[in-house]
């Protein structure tokens, strides 16, 4: 069994932590928090030099053709660093996405632009309240054109282009809805940034009139390829979730040895020292069902539906855990704008919904194990 | 990333599979997979003697104590191939829960510890299972905190004399032999005026006397010492040296890597899967599925900490302290599992034994599953080792470490 990540995927792992320390320090991360960019242009400039952005799409379509447990060493990192920069919705939705249901001409249009870092993708799914389902969506396909509302969608303010879930029929299943690209700078939509609780990852509002778009994947095909897509970032969020455990650990951890009251380390103190061990124990269980997570992507097995819902609630739980308690350690510091611990529990809870709920990932999780034993 | 056996993983692997097919006894099979929760139980046969016959026959055929060196009784392997056994070995392994204080710490002391001629005569039988090992370390005055212990030994001629009492041993009524742990200097540091030693529990002096555990069965002992003579050839380690050598015991437990945790959660989401409520299958129910995805992520979670712990070993890696979470998420998990199992059942829950749904498995469990949060380091003491030992955070602060033992304050129970 050899149930780990090769020397190779760690040294890249080292390396991209490396490269992340360096080039994306908190006070990096502040500029956007603070609102004085929309995402760090540099740093995203710069991962699309390291190769980053294109590790695991194919050669032939500009990227490193690495492939996805490599994929997954750098989110991890990209997690750590709390990176603002549109790396989720742009590499584990828009480019999967193309991945699964292009065509020829738009993985040779939109991939190497993904890789290159000249283009940001997205996924426009939701619309208001509610979990990814076909019954939630509203917005309607006909004669190449799209109406309606998305709403949020992740990185919208800055993406070029969407990956747009829509309806086309009213049969009331899941074949009534179908996927599309959307070029957004070529007009028909109007794009408003939202206000959330992670400002170093806008979200917009887009408004859909009479937008030209041109089918991704088979008409009817959309819940399915949805689904696919779905799995897939819940596996690469997982590692964000993962590596934002890590730190947000870390951090609670190094404060504890750091601060004195009633004349000892606050780590001394077993109220401490055992929310720190249960933090690290929610996110060991994170990383390794986030392993298991990764050998199903990286095989395209058939446990990876169940697998990626697995590591899913998993990370969201750990990564939400060991933010909210790392504020706790630091006490009344972990509450200021200036101490770097809301910055994580701020992407923790917004990570928590991005692909839908728990709830939602509850859900498939169950329906999935049933699936499975019933086989 | 693999699941992959190496080539000679997958020989070792096929040996074993073959041989246990041929070899187990597999009348019990059922039975064992059906009772691996709460207590195992035999409905007709003893099972001491099964668990007895299973391990002879290993050792005869040279499959005991994998990890042990051959003249010792076991078969010289790998930490790996130990691992690949206990999961071919599967329910069978189970007979096997009355040998683990032997097998586990006892034998690995003696080995660390003992003469040679006394390895080399007590060891074997002790694979073999014919002779079968207890541990006393705990007493009224020291669980967790072990080394506050007060059994005494002390030196008369060329042996030593021991008088106190010993608590919560498993096993020692039907055990032929034990390590003690004893006071040999109550004039310094606790820590350090402590003996380790090997006794026949047949010796005279010896009582051991059952206690009646919560769950109802009597696993565990009290047992006293009366003058009871121990030679100086049996002791293990230095005089004074008694703690480093328990700390060899203990370090020993974490290598049982392999062997899975039970959590209690298989058997639940079987039940629910079949479960009818007022409002329909327990399975659709929007609380019962969250419940049930919220421990089907630890169950998951635990098994692929453990296939990571056994990918290190597979490396040739050494065990660390983080493999302490498996018992400590286990332990309350399994806890949360059985209370929420027979929540389900509602009124009738509190029926238990063979009147009970599933035969008791659910209720059976729940009075276990205190033990386990105490046993082996209380959930307590794991968050410690995790705290210290994993996430380099301070020691606690022992008021009592410089002081001689006999000036610190104590109060047991009763
Ligand atoms: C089923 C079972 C089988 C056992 N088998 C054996 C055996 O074969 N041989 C043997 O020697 N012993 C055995 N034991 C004993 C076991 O090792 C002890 O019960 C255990 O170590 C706890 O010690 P204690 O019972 O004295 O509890 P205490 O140490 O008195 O603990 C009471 C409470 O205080 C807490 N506590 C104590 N110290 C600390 C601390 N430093 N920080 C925070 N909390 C603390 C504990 O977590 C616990 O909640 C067995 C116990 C059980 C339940």
């Amino acid at each position: 069994m050899n149930f780990d990540f090769s020397d190779d995927q760690k040294q890249l792992r080292d390396q991209a932590r490396k490269f992340l320390t360096e080039k994306c320090s908190p006070k990096a991360v502040r500029i956007v928090l603070d609102g004085k960019a929309s995402y760090d242009k540099e740093l995203w400039k710069g991962l699309a030099e390291m190769g980053f952005l294109g590790v695991a799409i194919p050669e032939e379509f500009g990227g490193a053709g690495a492939g996805h447990l490599e994929l997954c060493v750098i989110a991890e990192e990209m997690g750590r660093a709390n990176a603002p920069v549109p790396f989720s919705s742009t590499v584990y939705l828009a480019a999967e996405a193309l991945l699964i249901a292009g065509s020829d001409a738009q993985k040779k249009k939109w991939l190497p632009a993904i890789a290159s870092g000249e283009a940001i993708g997205t996924l426009a799914l939701f619309e208001g309240n509610g979990n990814p389902s076909p019954k939630n969506v509203k917005l309607t396909a006909a004669n190449g054109v799209l109406n309606g509302i998305k709403k949020p969608v992740a990185d919208g303010v800055i993406a070029d282009f969407a990956v747009v879930a829509a309806r086309t029929g009213s049969s009331g299943r899941d074949g009534d809805i179908s996927l599309f690209l959307v070029d957004l700078k070529a007009g028909g939509v109007q794009v408003k940034s939202l206000t959330n609780l992670d400002p170093t990852r806008g979200q917009a509002e887009i408004n859909f009139k009479d937008c030209k778009a041109e089918p991704l994947g088979a008409a009817g095909d959309g819940w399915s390829i949805l689904t696919q897509v779905l799995d897939r970032a819940a596996v690469l969020c997982a590692f964000e979730q993962v590596g934002g455990s890590d730190r947000a650990l870390e951090m609670g951890r190094d404060y504890a040895l750091d601060r004195i009251a009633f004349g000892r380390q606050i780590g001394s103190f077993q109220a401490v020292k055992h929310m720190l061990a249960d933090m690290y124990v929610s996110a060991t269980l994170a990383r390794s069902n986030s392993y298991y997570g990764a050998w199903a992507l990286s095989t395209n097995a058939a446990e990876l539906p169940e697998a990626a819902a697995a590591a899913r609630i998993s990370a969201t739980q750990a990564f939400q855990h060991c933010a909210k308690n790392n504020i706790q350690v630091h006490g009344g510091m972990g509450f200021t704008w200036e101490f770097d611990c809301h910055m994580y529990y701020r992407r923790a809870n917004a990570m928590a919904l991005g692909l839908g709920s728990l709830t939602y990932w509850e859900d498939q999780l169950i329906d999935r194990m049933r699936k499975k034993n019933a086989a | 990333m693999n699941f992959d056996d190496t080539p000679q993983e997958a020989e070792f692997r096929s040996l074993a599979r073959a041989w246990i097919g041929a070899n187990a006894p597999k009348q019990y099979e059922e039975e064992l997979r059906k009772s691996s929760l709460g207590r195992t139980v035999l409905k007709n046969a003893d099972i001491l003697e099964v668990a007895k016959a299973w391990q002879k026959k290993k050792a005869d055929a040279g499959w005991a104590c994998l990890h042990w060196p051959k003249e010792y009784g076991g078969r010289g392997s790998s930490p790996i191939e130990r691992v690949i056994w206990q999961q071919e070995e599967g329910p069978f392994g189970l007979l096997s829960r009355m040998f683990i204080i032997g097998h586990g710490m006892c034998g690995p002391t003696m080995m660390a510890f003992a003469r040679e001629e006394h390895k080399r005569s007590y060891l074997p039988p002790l694979a073999s299972g014919e002779k079968v090992w207890c541990q006393l370390f705990s007493e009224p005055a020291g669980g967790s905190d072990v080394a506050g212990l007060r059994t005494r030994a002390e030196k008369d001629g060329d042996d030593w004399v021991i008088n106190g009492q010993k608590i919560w041993t498993s096993g020692a009524h039907y055990s032929d032999y034990g390590i003690l742990l004893t006071r040999t200097d109550p004039t310094v540091p606790k820590h350090k005026g402590l003996t380790m030693f090997f006794l026949d529990m047949k010796s005279p002096g010896v009582e051991v006397r059952p206690i009646k555990q919560a769950s109802g069965a009597s696993d565990f002992n009290e047992v006293y010492f009366t003058n009871v003579r121990i030679p100086d050839h049996q002791r293990l380690g230095e005089v004074g040296d008694g703690w480093n050598v328990s700390l060899t015991t203990l370090m020993n437990e974490r290598s049982a890597i392999g062997a899975a945790v039970s959590t209690g959660f298989p058997e639940l989401f079987e039940y629910c899967s079949g479960l009818m409520l007022d409002d329909g299958p327990a399975i659709e129910d929007r609380a019962v599925r969250s419940k049930l995805a919220n421990w089907a992520v630890k169950a998951s979670g635990l098994k692929y900490t453990s296939m990571r712990a056994i990918s290190a070993l597979s490396k040739g890696e050494r065990p660390g302290p983080e493999n302490s979470i498996g018992k400590l998420v286990a332990g309350s998990m399994i806890q949360d599992v059985a209370t929420y199992a027979l929540d389900l059942q509602g009124a009738s829950g509190v029926v238990s034994g063979e009147d009970a749904e599933l035969a008791g498995r659910f209720q059976a469990m729940l009075l276990r599953a205190p033990g386990t949060r105490v046993e082996g380091g209380t959930d307590e003491i794991m968050r410690n080792i995790i705290a210290e030992r994993v996430l380099g955070l301070p020691g606690d602060i022992r008021v009592d470490k410089d002081v001689p033992f006999n000036k610190i304050p104590t109060k047991g129970r009763g």
